[in-house]
């Protein structure tokens, strides 16, 4: 990491631009940007530095979860750094620990926005933990990368949703397996909170009113139960075409482990997830999940110049033993979007970068190209991987782009 | 009978009914650390949940130096028996640190050992990382048992529920058939008496804490076969612990056996016939009602106050 948060003297401009045109990113020097013309609001901004918060839970129950996101975003602010900063200023980090502790989050963020006047935040995970910060967000008129795919029915003008919203995830995957493995039958299994209640709403809609199937059963499990032997039994009965899954945490581990222990394995019984990406896979064992099906936008075994890049350095900052998950990859996409755009503003006021930034295609994404949506959200693919015993996945189906509907019509 | 054969409800009835008795066999091994530690001493152990992910963790690690060198067919008896051992040293040390200050308090020993989980649990993600790992299993111990077709026994359900048996009759035989488990149950009873008669009720104590936190170590290691290792695996184990404890009468290991039995029966009984969550919150239900007719628990020891 030194390597990359080394000092760039801004007098070696020559080389910097060498670099900058090399990788086909526009830039800019800080003498051609004055502090008092990018900086009208008073934010955390010198000749030389830009201060941006990371807010993720390093401690508690969610740090599973986070401690990814927070790699990733810290790996593609060195990135940024080393090819010159974002309109010629250096970014420099202060990351607060949200602790897995929804009101700790609130707290933190005022504290960001408040007193460390942070330009933006990159940050949260659960939706709990979004809703949290929402109102500090929109009150003290901060700006916030949110990296996880979500349940949607949100939309804000200081919050930039870098994961998918739940009809990118659901339909095109739901369309898939229908498609492809003939399913008729679906059952529906998820964690009891908002996302896999939400996502199953739409699912149950999708599958009754577009498919023309039927939902046979549909079950929530509490946070942390792990006892599956009862449901794993009616599932054996009812014989489902497809079981459609969004368990998560150590709920997901226990899922897993006792469908196979009871017989129920890829062979005999087709899977489709939305909670399991391969950090998950780490947990859960790849010899469990071989043979059944995520849907995510990205998968690390994606084969493309930009996701090997990005795998390879990622690899090199936090060792050969690292995975990276769909929510990893567009919480590395949080810096770099809100670096494009401060760039297309001209600007670090957050009114001029959230109006600049709807409407930007990022063509470097690990993911692929995605645009920025007028509704903040992005335009992404819906990838569906099979997993394999080590803990890969192999893409076996690609959508074209999916345009982010967060309010989907006649889904709620 | 609704629109399925009689064999298919045949085998439906048994694996449910495998079910419950596996649900059974995990209460029952989670709650028996406990019933010694606060059944029988008192001490309201918060911690009780990280000892369990200390066994769980031995495992994990024993798992990946078995896939080194290639005996993963079975390391498995090992590290229980080392999670045991591990478990059963860090709850002495715990005990002889902070737990034997604390025993005419027992409020302060719930915060204490309260504080204490979340350092452990503090210390699992520094050393292992945030995030869940999974052990390695040996190839016997996945997948299941087919008496016919339609039946399938879960191999991990039947190492569990083994388990839980040879856990339990070792206990009891200990507590109540040697004289170490009366140089306990003495102690426990009347220590000043047990005192006067010669027992060193100070080494008793710190012994049979490090039991109960052993026990806690085998349970976590056996559920590494159907959970989940994480820094907060403890957590999702410590509530039914209690729970089972309480409601068995804190003091009677009969009581625990019974009232595991009971919980898993209906919980698994329930979430076949409502949903998971449901069943959960019915079973929930029913103990508090119970509760509140026997504050003592099902089966309370008769004493004398």
């Amino acid at each position: 990491m030194s390597k990359l948060n080394r000092s760039q003297p801004l007098k070696k401009l020559s080389f910097l631009a060498t670099a900058v045109a090399v990788l086909g990113i526009t830039s800019a020097y800080a003498a051609d940007y004055p502090t008092a013309k990018v900086n009208t609001t008073g934010l955390a901004v010198t000749d030389s530095t830009v201060t941006v918060g990371i807010l993720h839970s390093a401690t508690g129950t969610m740090a599973i979860s986070e401690t990814g996101s927070i790699q990733a975003e810290k790996l593609a602010i060195a990135q940024i750094n080393a090819l010159g900063g974002v309109l010629g200023r250096k970014i420099e980090v202060i990351q607060e620990d949200g602790a897995s502790d929804w009101p700790t989050f609130a707290e933190k963020s005022k504290k960001l926005l408040e007193n460390d006047k942070v330009a933006a935040v990159m940050g949260c995970w659960t939706s709990a933990s979004r809703k949290a910060v929402l109102p500090v967000f929109e009150k003290d008129n901060g700006l916030l990368f949110y990296p996880t795919f979500y349940e949607g029915l949100e939309q804000s003008k200081n919050v930039f949703y870098t994961g998918q919203e739940a009809t990118q995830q659901i339909l095109a995957g739901l369309d898939w397996i229908a498609k492809e493995k003939k399913a008729k039958t679906f059952y529906l299994i998820g964690s009891d909170y908002i996302w896999p209640r939400t996502s199953m709403k739409i699912a149950r809609k999708h599958i009754e009113q577009h498919l023309k199937g039927t939902v046979v059963g549909e079950e929530y499990v509490a946070l942390g139960d792990t006892q599956f032997g009862s449901v794993i039994n009616k599932i054996k009965l009812k014989k489902p075409d497809v079981i459609y899954a969004a368990v998560v945490g150590g709920s997901n581990v226990a899922w897993f482990k006792q469908l196979n222990a009871a017989g129920l394995d890829a062979k005999k019984q087709t899977m489709l997830t939305i909670s399991v990406t391969e950090d998950e896979v780490l947990g859960i064992g790849g010899e469990n999940l071989e043979g059944f099906y995520s849907a995510m936008k990205y998968f690390q075994s994606l084969k493309n110049p930009n996701n090997e890049a990005f795998v390879a350095e990622f690899k090199k900052a936090y060792g050969e033993a690292s995975v990276i998950g769909d929510v990893t990859q567009a919480a590395y996409l949080g810096p770099w979007l809100w670096k494009a755009g401060v760039e297309k503003a001209g600007s670090f006021d957050v009114d001029k970068v959230a109006a600049a930034l709807p409407g930007y295609e990022f063509t470097a994404a690990p993911e692929g190209y995605v645009k920025v949506d007028q509704n903040h959200h992005l335009w992404s693919k819906l990838r569906i991987g099979q997993w394999r015993k080590d803990g890969q996945a192999d893409v076996v189906y690609e959508s074209e782009l999916i345009a982010p509907d967060p309010f989907p019509k006649g889904y709620q | 009978m609704f629109g399925y054969t009689m064999t298919e409800i045949g085998s439906i009835v048994v694996m449910q009914g495998f079910a419950g008795l596996s649900l059974f066999s995990v209460l029952l091994l989670m709650a028996l650390g406990l019933a010694i530690i606060f059944g029988q001493m008192g001490v309201i152990n918060m911690a009780h949940g990280e000892f369990m992910t200390v066994g769980a963790y031995t495992t994990v690690f024993m798992s990946k130096v078995a896939v080194q060198y290639g005996w993963v067919g079975s390391y498995f008896m090992f590290a229980i028996i080392t999670a045991f051992i591990l478990a059963f040293f860090l709850g002495y040390l715990v005990e002889y640190l902070m737990i034997r200050h604390l025993y005419k308090r027992p409020l302060d020993t719930l915060l204490a050992t309260w504080g204490l989980s979340l350092v452990m649990q503090q210390i699992f993600r520094s050393t292992f990382g945030a995030k869940e790992v999974s052990a390695d299993l040996p190839e016997w111990l996945l997948g299941s048992f087919k008496p016919t077709p339609d039946i399938d026994i879960p191999i991990n359900g039947v190492l569990v529920m083994g388990l839980s048996l040879i856990v339990t009759v070792s206990v009891y035989l200990y507590l109540y058939r040697s004289r170490g488990g009366l140089r306990i149950r003495a102690t426990m009873q009347n220590r000043i008496m047990a005192g006067a008669v010669g027992i060193n009720t100070k080494k008793v104590d710190r012994f049979t804490f490090a039991l109960g936190c052993g026990i806690a170590g085998v349970a976590g290691a056996a559920f590494t076969t159907i959970a989940s290792t994480g820094p907060t695996t403890g957590s999702l184990y410590i509530v039914d612990s209690f729970m089972v404890v309480v409601f068995g009468g804190a003091a009677s290991l009969f009581g625990t056996i019974a009232s595991a039995f009971g919980i898993a029966q209906a919980q698994s009984i329930l979430q076949f016939f409502m949903t998971s969550s449901m069943g959960k919150v019915s079973t929930l239900m029913v103990i508090v009602v119970i509760l509140m007719m026997r504050p003592e628990g099902l089966f309370a020891s008769k004493v004398r106050k």
